[in-house]
C-alpha cells in the first residue's frame, strides 16, 4: 500500500496549483491525472486570458499552463506525478483511494490528506440520433484540434453560446474549419460579449432561442435539424435542415463529483453552480477532515479562479499538517480571498457568489 | 492524414510516427498520443456499435469518462481509446457490442 | 424584443453605450497616428488594455470589473491595447491619414492566411459582412505572441462599421 503526504486528484490548473502551494509549502504530494498529459483544460485555450495580471491575463491559456508545470517541476523533489492515471475510488472505511495507471496496473495508496481537482464534464442534450459519431463535446473538439492537431471536420454547428461555445467556434475558424452557426436556446449570449463579437465579425450567425432538434446521419453525422423554441423551450419556428459533419455540444458542464460522495462528503445541489458540489468552508475544506476541494469540482467557473481556489486549498492542507503557521496563513489566505473577490465582482461574478454562498459553511465544527 | 498543417498560434510536435492496424488495415499514427485522435486523423469515426440496437459510437467526451469510445486494443475490450496512447505495432478493432474478455484461469 | 437589442444580445454593437465610445470628433479628427476605440460594453473582470498602456491613456481602473475609460489625449495611437486584448475589442483609427476619402485601422488578427503588405483585403462589418475593400499598409506583431496588427486603409466614411478583415485568396 503506497502512502503520501497530500494526494492531489486533477492535474488542471486548480490540481497544478494545489500541488504547487502543498509542495512550496513544505509537504509531500502525489498528484494523479487520467490524461495522458497534466494541464486539464488549460492546454487547449489558444485565446488569451482575461483578469489581472495575478492570474495572467493577455496570457494564453496554454502558456499559462506551461508556466504552471515549470512551477511543479521546481518543487520534483516532493511531487510525485501520474499521469494517465484514473483515480477510480475513494473508500471512506480505511480513506484509501484506488487508482489505476493506463488500463490494467492498478494500486492502491493512503493519502493523508486530499485535494479533489477533479474538474468537470459535459453535459449532453437528448434528441434523435445525439449518439452519432460527430456529436463531440466542445472540450472535445478542443483536445483533437488544439492539442493533438487533427481536423475535427468540415462543418460544425456549436450547440450553446456560454463562453466554451463562443471560444470553441473561434478556435474552429483558427482550425481552418468552417462553423456554420451557433445555436443558442436562451434569448441572450451566456459567454462574455467580447467572444460572440469576435465571431459575429467574421460572419458566423448566432441563432438566440434557437436549439438542435435532431442529428442526420446514418452511421456518422451527416446534418443537423435546428428550430426556433420559445422561452419554454417549445418548438415555435420551422425546422431548418443544414449540411454539417460536427454537432459540437457546449451546452454546460457539469463537476465532477463521485470520489466526494464516495467519501461521504456533505454535498448540495446548487444550480448556480452548475449541479451538486461538496459543501466546503472558506478554506476549501469539505465535510471530511482530510479532503478539500477546489476548481470547477467545486462549481463551475473559470480557469482564474480555480487557480485560487487550488492555492487556497494547497495552502489549508500545509497548515493542516502543521508545515505552515497561523499567522502566514491567514496573510496567504487573505490575498487569495481578495483576488477571489475581485474576479467574482463583475455580473458573471454574481451568480457565482450566489451559489458560493449556498454551500459554504462558515467553519466546520473544529 | 487530416491534420492542421499550418496554425495562427500553436506549434504542432508530434512525437514518432508509428503504424498500427484498424479493422485489420495499415494506418499511421503518432506514437504517444490517444488512439482515438489517430484513428479521427485516419478518418474513422465510428469506434464501436452498441449490444442491443448496433447503434455508431465514436468520439464524445476525450477525458475518458463517458464510454463511447471503447474498442478491442490487442484483443482486450472496452479500452478508453481517448486516453490510452497509440504504440507501434497495435491491433485496434471496433467494438461490437459488449466485447468479449477473455479469463486466464490459471 | 427589439431588433436592436436581438443584434446586442448576440454580440453585435448596434449603438454607442457604455464602454463602446467614440473618441471627441474635433480631437480625432485631427490627432495624427490615430485614437483608440475600445468596444467593451460588459462588466468583465479584465484590465490589460490600462496595465499595457504605456502613457496613461486607458485609465486605471477602480474595480477590475469596471469598463475601460480613456484619456483621449494621451493616447498615442500605438495599438499595444489591440494587440493585448484578450477580447480583441481594441481598434485604432487615424482618421489624418490619406486626405477626405480614406482613415488608417489599426485592427488585431489571429487568423490564417496573414494578409500581405499591400494586399487588398475584404474589410467586414460586424456581423460579417464585406463592407468595402482595404488595402493592407503594413502588419506588426508588438507583443511577439501571435497577436497581429493589421494596419489597413479603409474608406473614411466606413471607420464604425468595419470592425474585421478577410484574407481575399
Amino acid at each position: 500500500m503506497r502512502q503520501t503526504e497530500v494526494m492531489v486528484i486533477g492535474g488542471g490548473p486548480a490540481g497544478l496549483s494545489a500541488a504547487i502551494e502543498a509542495a512550496t509549502s513544505g509537504c509531500e504530494v502525489t498528484l494523479v491525472d487520467s490524461d495522458l498529459a497534466l494541464g486539464g483544460q488549460l492546454i487547449k485555450q489558444t485565446h488569451k486570458f482575461f483578469g489581472s495580471k495575478d492570474e495572467r491575463a493577455g496570457t494564453r491559456g496554454f502558456k499559462i499552463a506551461e508556466t504552471l508545470m515549470e512551477e511543479l517541476e521546481a518543487n520534483k523533489d516532493r511531487v510525485t506525478i501520474h499521469s494517465n492515471c484514473t483515480a477510480t475510488g475513494f473508500y471512506a472505511e480505511d480513506g484509501v483511494v484506488s487508482c489505476v495507471h493506463g488500463e490494467d496496473d492498478y494500486f492502491r495508496i493512503k493519502p493523508t490528506r486530499i485535494i479533489m481537482a477533479t474538474g468537470a464534464q459535459e453535459r449532453l442534450l437528448p434528441f434523435p440520433n445525439n449518439h452519432l459519431p460527430g456529436v463531440y463535446g466542445a472540450g472535445a473538439v478542443q483536445t483533437l484540434m488544439n492539442v493533438y492537431g487533427v481536423v475535427p471536420g468540415k462543418k460544425v454547428l456549436m450547440v450553446g453560446a456560454g463562453n466554451i461555445g463562443l471560444i470553441v467556434s473561434y478556435q474552429l475558424m483558427q482550425a481552418g474549419v468552417q462553423v456554420v452557426g451557433i445555436v443558442e436556446a436562451m434569448d441572450k449570449i451566456g459567454g462574455y460579449w467580447v467572444h460572440a463579437a469576435k465571431v459575429r465579425r467574421m460572419g458566423v450567425p448566432i441563432y438566440l432561442r434557437h436549439t438542435v432538434k435532431e442529428a442526420l446521419g446514418d452511421k456518422i453525422v451527416t446534418g443537423a435539424v435546428i428550430q426556433e423554441i420559445d422561452d419554454k423551450f417549445q418548438p415555435t419556428g420551422a425546422e431548418v435542415n443544414i449540411d454539417v459533419d460536427v454537432i459540437c455540444m457546449a451546452v454546460g458542464l457539469t463537476p465532477t463529483c463521485e470520489l466526494l460522495w464516495q467519501a461521504g462528503c456533505q454535498m448540495a445541489f446548487v444550480p448556480q453552480l452548475c449541479g451538486y458540489v461538496a459543501q466546503r468552508d472558506k478554506h476549501m475544506r469539505t465535510s471530511n477532515d482530510d479532503i478539500w476541494v477546489a476548481g470547477d469540482a467545486a462549481g463551475i467557473e473559470e480557469a482564474s479562479s480555480a487557480m485560487v481556489e487550488g492555492r487556497i486549498a494547497g495552502l489549508g492542507v500545509a497548515k493542516s499538517l502543521g508545515k505552515i503557521d497561523s499567522g502566514e496563513y491567514s496573510k496567504r489566505l487573505a490575498e487569495f480571498a481578495r483576488r477571489l473577490a475581485d474576479l467574482r465582482g463583475g455580473e458573471v461574478g454574481a451568480k457565482i457568489c450566489q451559489g458560493i454562498a449556498c454551500c459554504t459553511v462558515n467553519e466546520w465544527g473544529v | 492524414m487530416n491534420l492542421i498543417e499550418q496554425h495562427p498560434v500553436l506549434d504542432f510536435k508530434h512525437g514518432k510516427l508509428v503504424t498500427f492496424t484498424f479493422d485489420g488495415q495499415e494506418m499511421h499514427g503518432y506514437e504517444g498520443e490517444p488512439i482515438a485522435a489517430a484513428l479521427h486523423a485516419n478518418g474513422v469515426r465510428v469506434y464501436r456499435e452498441t449490444p442491443i440496437r448496433h447503434q455508431t459510437r465514436g468520439f464524445f467526451c476525450a477525458i475518458g469518462k463517458c464510454s463511447s469510445c471503447f474498442m478491442v486494443v490487442d484483443g482486450v475490450p472496452n479500452v478508453r481509446t481517448c486516453v490510452t496512447p497509440l504504440k507501434q505495432g497495435m491491433q485496434v478493432a471496433t467494438q461490437k457490442g459488449k466485447g468479449v474478455v477473455s479469463m486466464d484461469v490459471s | 424584443m427589439t431588433e436592436k437589442e436581438k443584434l446586442f444580445n448576440s454580440g453585435v454593437l448596434t449603438e454607442s453605450r457604455k464602454g463602446a465610445i467614440e473618441p471627441p470628433r474635433d480631437l480625432w479628427e485631427t490627432k495624427k497616428n490615430g485614437l483608440v476605440i475600445i468596444e467593451c460594453p460588459q462588466r468583465i473582470p479584465c484590465n490589460p488594455c490600462h496595465t499595457s498602456c504605456p502613457t496613461g491613456a486607458v485609465k486605471p481602473f477602480s474595480d477590475i470589473n469596471d469598463q475601460p475609460s480613456i484619456d483621449y489625449e494621451k493616447c498615442t495611437g500605438c495599438a499595444r491595447c489591440v494587440a493585448v486584448c484578450p477580447g480583441l475589442a481594441c481598434v485604432v483609427v487615424d482618421l489624418t491619414w490619406g486626405g477626405d476619402k480614406d482613415a488608417l485601422m489599426k485592427l488585431p488578427y489571429e487568423m490564417l492566411p496573414m494578409p500581405e503588405e499591400g494586399a487588398t483585403v475584404d474589410c467586414l462589418n460586424r456581423v460579417g459582412e464585406p463592407v468595402s475593400k482595404g488595402k493592407v499598409i503594413k502588419v506588426t506583431e508588438p507583443m511577439h505572441d501571435k497577436t497581429h496588427v493589421v494596419h489597413v486603409e479603409v474608406p473614411k466614411d466606413k471607420v464604425m462599421d468595419i470592425r474585421a478583415i478577410r484574407v481575399v485568396k
